[in-house]
């Protein structure tokens, strides 16, 4: 499959006041043409801030090295004005919070147009046609009435609308989701779930959707990569993933999450402490404290992301899964 | 179950005076809850569920009298809570207690965890020795999860999941009747919330406590709840027993709550079809007339738009406000 994004290891870090501390630890990933890549994580896993730095929106005391290619421009290293012919353009981001993204003194149209005009060299009148038929499509009821809205006056559900008509304007390759729907009601939620789902049909985007709902990921994905301390433990394909996780934390991470079409149990399973310190992540296997299945070798040294079957698997079991099987 | 009800909540509503916009405003009363009414069992737990602006956290608050209620009775034990003076709810407020939504945020940051652990003990026991206290608070400590040895540290040193611990601590310590939570576990991790749904569980398994359970998140409230509570604007659509509720929802409203709720299986992910809801949430301040759920509701008729639908059993252990619940 061709692909549009390729990440080659990525590590990102940032200067505290208390030391240099790593958010993102070698991460190599790519996403194809028309794929919906899943990237899953608590907080902390460096979900968010891979893509931050790919682009280019990191924190000022941020630092991004590695390679993010994306067709033959190399994110990491372009100017900011190149940078700007692509974001907004051909790729495009959805963040968590519509309020706060949404420049709230400045009325919805003219966010829309603004685009537009930028990077499509549309005229005003054009440019007002194309974003009312774009806030059309993304089922904006009444859509010429709420382009002479400020942000303030859209519901929350209406307000992601508007960020993902924005996000479609110029046809953009790639999408990168952030939390799109966490801020959402489930209702609501479900609606613009729907919309991502059809937009990406009809407009053939590739989408990296990043969350903390497995449950959305499972609705969406083609490919899911799970994170865990800065590094991708495992990726894999959707159906993989879900139903034959590898590694033990994402095995973790599905049992310990209540679903709706299970019968109810007495007691939840769980993992067992806490996420680890960023500033102070133990030796070896990030996840070791926490891992039911944790050998010697997890203590001293860190598992690499190695191919196992359809996906790449980052833990020594699966050494042990080999040498059995030989 | 003992047959006396810890709480008896009846026809309460809290409505909120909000000023209207125009050349010359008048005041429109926001409904945030409007008419509810339940009993809760000596611990039992019961989930209150529904979208953002449904009045769950107002409802958690009026029964604790933390909101002055504007109509309506909260009886604890037969004793309307709303009728009391402030020295006599005072003594009552010592059996419920209640635990906040972000862990960080309701702790006071100067405070080191044992103080704020011990802060009920120090208001309803001041004869207790100060040796004795810390016996107490650092047993609770354990109980909760938290070791001992944590106890002059501050807030900031601990992770949310720890916060919400504490949280729990403080409001467990002097062996509450009812604790309300509300959104307890929203604002944390999915590893840690599991072990926080398990810690309240046990908790109620080892003392007895009731709980009313605030959340919008079905499946947690699936797992924690013995009854459940469906709100819209500040209305009950629907109140079942936990299993009859999610195994045959009757409602349109709560039917379309669970149909919304993503499965972690891709396979039934790809097989399902959505009863979506259109619309949004009406705003609270101009509710629909008859059943507040009809603009949004695929069943909706004349009816509903002219006659409030009443509560009606659809079973046992199952009410549901609705007029089509049997087609």
């Amino acid at each position: 499959m061709q692909s549009v994004l390729d990440i080659k290891n990525l590590t990102v870090r940032f200067a505290t006041a208390d030391g240099e501390v790593a958010a993102v630890s070698d991460v190599s990933l790519s996403v194809g043409k028309g794929e919906c890549l899943g990237i899953v994580g608590e907080s902390g896993s460096g979900k968010s801030q891979t893509f931050m730095a790919a682009m280019g929106l990191l924190a000022r005391n941020g630092r991004a090295t590695g390679e993010v290619m994306f067709g033959y421009m190399n994110l990491l290293t372009a100017k900011e004005q190149t940078l700007n012919t692509v974001r907004g353009n051909k790729l495009a981001m959805i963040f968590q919070d519509p309020m706060t993204s949404l420049t709230p003194h400045m009325k919805v149209g003219r966010q829309l147009t603004e685009v537009l005009v930028r990077h499509c060299g549309l005229n005003a009148a054009a440019a007002r046609t194309a974003a009312i038929e774009m806030l059309g499509r993304v089922r904006i009821p009444e859509a010429a009435r709420r382009f002479d809205m400020y942000p303030h006056e859209l519901s929350g559900g209406l307000r992601q609308r508007v960020m993902i008509a924005m996000a479609l304007l110029c046809g953009p390759e790639l999408i990168i989701a952030d939390e799109p729907t966490t801020a959402l009601d489930v209702t609501v939620q479900a609606q613009i779930l729907a919309l991502i789902r059809s937009t990406r049909e009809e407009f053939n985007t590739s989408i990296i959707l990043i969350t903390h709902d497995l449950g959305v990921v499972a609705g969406l994905a083609d490919r899911v990569a799970v994170m865990y301390a800065g590094r991708i433990v495992e990726i894999g394909d959707v159906d993989q993933i879900f139903n034959a996780p590898r590694h033990p934390y994402t095995k973790g991470l599905l049992a310990c999450t209540p679903r709706l079409d299970d019968p109810a149990t007495a007691t939840l399973a769980t993992i067992p402490g806490q996420p680890p310190n960023l500033q102070h992540l133990p030796r070896g296997c990030a996840y070791h404290p926490r891992c039911p299945y944790v050998m010697d070798r997890c203590r001293v040294e860190s598992p690499k992301l190695l191919p196992t079957g359809a996906g790449q698997n980052a833990c020594f079991l699966d050494d042990l899964d080999v040498r059995a099987a030989s | 179950m003992s047959a006396l009800p810890l709480l008896q909540v009846r026809d309460l509503k809290v409505h909120f005076p909000v000023r209207g916009g125009g050349l010359f405003p008048t005041t429109i009363p926001l409904k945030a809850v409007d008419g509810v009414s339940f009993d809760l069992a000596p611990g039992e737990t019961l989930g209150i569920v529904g979208e953002s602006g449904c009045g769950k956290s107002t409802l958690g608050r009026a029964v604790l009298q933390l909101l002055p209620a504007t109509a309506g009775a909260v009886a604890w034990f037969g004793e309307d809570l709303t009728k009391l003076d402030k020295h006599a709810l005072k003594a009552r407020r010592r059996d419920m207690q209640i635990v906040f939504q972000d862990p960080l945020a309701s702790l006071d940051p100067r405070m080191t965890a044992g103080d704020i652990i011990a802060e009920p003990l120090r208001n309803y026991h001041p004869e207790f020795s100060s040796a004795d206290r810390k016996a107490r608070v650092a047993k609770m400590m354990e109980q909760v999860g938290l070791h001992p040895a944590m106890i002059n540290r501050y807030p900031h040193e601990f992770s949310g999941g720890q916060c919400q611990r504490i949280g729990i601590a403080r409001a467990m310590i002097l062996g509450p009747k009812l604790v309300v939570c509300d959104e307890p576990v929203s604002a944390l991790d999915v590893s840690i919330r599991a072990q926080v749904v398990n810690l309240l569980m046990d908790l109620q398994r080892a003392t007895g406590v009731a709980m009313l359970f605030i959340s919008h998140d079905l499946a947690v409230v699936r797992h924690i709840s013995h009854r459940v509570m469906v709100l819209y604007l500040g209305r009950v659509m629907e109140l079942a027993d936990r299993d009859s509720l999610y195994r045959a929802p009757r409602h349109p409203y709560t039917q379309s709550l669970m149909s919304a709720v993503p499965i972690p299986d891709p396979a039934k992910e790809r097989a399902r079809t959505r009863a979506l809801l259109t619309g949004d949430l009406p705003s609270p301040l101009y509710p629909p007339s008859g059943c507040v759920f009809r603009t949004r509701c695929p069943k909706a008729t004349e009816i509903c738009s002219d006659v409030v639908p009443p509560r009606e059993s659809a079973g046992p252990q199952h009410e549901v406000a609705c007029h089509h619940w049997r087609d």
